[in-house]
């Protein structure tokens, strides 16, 4: 099992959890000792509903390095990332958001971005990037749903704004 | 006429003849070597990374209040929409300044989503071919207009070389031109990204300044060898673009113009543009300096001679 070298570590994980929890406003469920069974993901819920992720499902079919790299302690499975992040220690966050932030492009970050020269991932995508670049990339490979509404339900601000009921004029199409 | 009056007339035409025909040669070498300017924001769109949502579409119709679309945003029959007699797939109009279209790769792999919008141009030329001057190229990196000089000529129509201007056909009275302004009112301006840009879930539009997007580009390139094409559509074409793409499918293969220069277009008729000036203010002085001499020796051809001999006898 992918989880097991995480249950030999209950502090560290403990704390990892924690921040994790607070900082994706996760719910975990009560029995789970070691991972969360689910964790909701809605710190940009806006057009959508907050997803209620299903952990314990996903974590029977990926590692834990597919999605938390090398942050749980175990090896990094990209060689290329291996070749620096190779010490296999746990982070004191294994959250998505305290890589990736959740406005990638403001001008405050482009430009402390920008004034580090030495910055070796000048390509590192935001929050909502790497989730849906990481989940509709593997669904995709895998079969899984791929649909916008297929993870999470429109927000009636969403269907405005994707004028949900909107009609073909009478008269045929216009261009 | 005398001698003094010629010789002042010769001196003062060399002198502006030499002032015209340097200043604009001078103008015409900064342009060639403009590349946009040194903090002008762009996107990159990675095509790799569309899913083809329209997310961007629907973000774009709420920032500029545009009017309600025939179609829902998630509806992907749009995609099977052609014009044309089939030749041509969605464009952007009044209604639409940003379309995504579908395209379906010759080696049968997964269909590729593209986004088409103004993609900014260094030295765009609808600007240049406007002659009331509505466009402006800001210091952020939009191509922006003013709709209120607007004659609706249409010039900036033919002369974009990614067919992005749209008019306003359905108004009778005041018509005017309407493209993508890089939300430059309400967003760049105040250093936030497009509204497309804010909406993409894929992140497939990375926002950013132009220089680092290139560096980016080329990044995803070194770091996945053979996923892309070994070009950044956008960084040369027309003499470079704010808005640059990756494709991992020929360029030619998903809608792209892979036949356009990498000068900027004002650049072809700029050596023509520079001898106007001239033409317009040598030419009349010159040619009416040489009537007037010649007159000035019909009428005193005589006199001239006799006068100097009595002058050379005295």
């Amino acid at each position: 099992m992918a989880n097991t070298p995480i249950q030999s570590k209950p502090n560290y994980l403990r704390l990892g959890l924690l921040t994790s929890v607070l900082l994706l406003a996760a719910v975990v469920s009560a029995s789970a000792a070691a991972v969360p069974e689910k964790v909701t993901l809605n710190v940009l819920a806006e057009l959508y509903e907050p997803v209620e992720f299903n952990h314990a499902l996903h974590v029977d079919v990926a590692e834990c390095a597919v999605c938390h790299h090398q942050t749980t302690g175990l090896p990094e499975a990209d060689s290329r990332c291996a070749r620096c992040h190779s010490g296999n220690e746990l982070n004191s966050s294994v959250a998505c958001r305290d890589c990736h932030v959740a406005e990638p492009f403001s001008a405050e970050y482009l430009r402390t971005k920008e004034a580090d020269s030495e910055r070796y991932h000048i390509d590192k995508p935001g929050l909502k990037g790497a989730y849906h670049l990481n989940c509709v990339g593997c669904h995709s490979e895998m079969g899984g749903p791929t649909g916008c509404q297929d993870c999470h339900t429109r927000t009636a601000a969403g269907d405005a704004v994707f004028h949900a009921d909107a009609q073909p004029p009478v008269g045929g199409k216009s261009h | 006429m005398s001698k003094i009056s010629r010789r002042r007339f010769l001196a003062a035409s060399l002198a502006s003849g030499a002032v015209i025909t340097l200043a604009p040669a001078k103008k015409a070498l900064a342009s060639a070597t403009f590349e946009g300017y040194p903090d002008g924001m762009g996107v990159l769109v990675d095509l790799t990374r569309c899913v083809g949502c329209r997310s961007c579409e629907a973000a774009c119709n709420q920032e500029q209040q545009l009017p309600a679309p025939d179609l829902p945003f998630d509806d992907p029959a749009v995609f099977d929409q052609t014009f044309h007699g089939g030749t041509q797939k969605r464009r952007t109009t009044e209604k639409a300044y940003t379309v995504v279209n579908r395209y379906e790769p010759k080696d049968g792999s997964a269909p590729v989503y593209r986004k088409i919008q103004c993609n900014h141009c260094n030295e765009p030329a609808c600007l240049t071919s406007c002659f009331v001057n509505a466009y402006t190229k800001t210091k952020e990196g939009a191509v922006i207009y003013n709709s209120k000089v607007c004659v609706g000529c249409r010039n900036c129509m033919v002369a974009c070389p990614f067919n992005i201007p749209a008019y306003s056909y359905s108004s009778a009275f005041d018509p005017m031109v309407k493209k993508c302004i890089f939300c430059h009112e309400t967003r760049l301006k105040q250093g936030q990204p497009p509204a497309c840009v804010a909406g993409c879930p894929q992140e497939a539009l990375t926002f950013g300044h132009r220089a680092s997007l290139i560096k980016i580009a080329r990044e995803r390139m070194r770091h996945q060898p053979g996923r892309y094409v070994d070009h950044i559509y956008g960084e040369k074409e027309v003499g470079g673009t704010s808005w640059l793409y990756l494709s991992a499918v020929p360029f030619e293969e998903v809608g792209f113009d892979t036949s356009l220069q990498t000068e900027p277009i004002i650049s072809n008729v700029k050596d023509f543009l520079a001898t106007v000036p001239m033409v317009l203010a040598i030419w009349p002085a010159l040619f009416s300096g040489f009537h007037l001499l010649a007159k000035h020796k019909e009428n005193h051809a005589g006199d001239d001679h006799s006068s100097v001999d009595e002058e050379a006898h005295k």
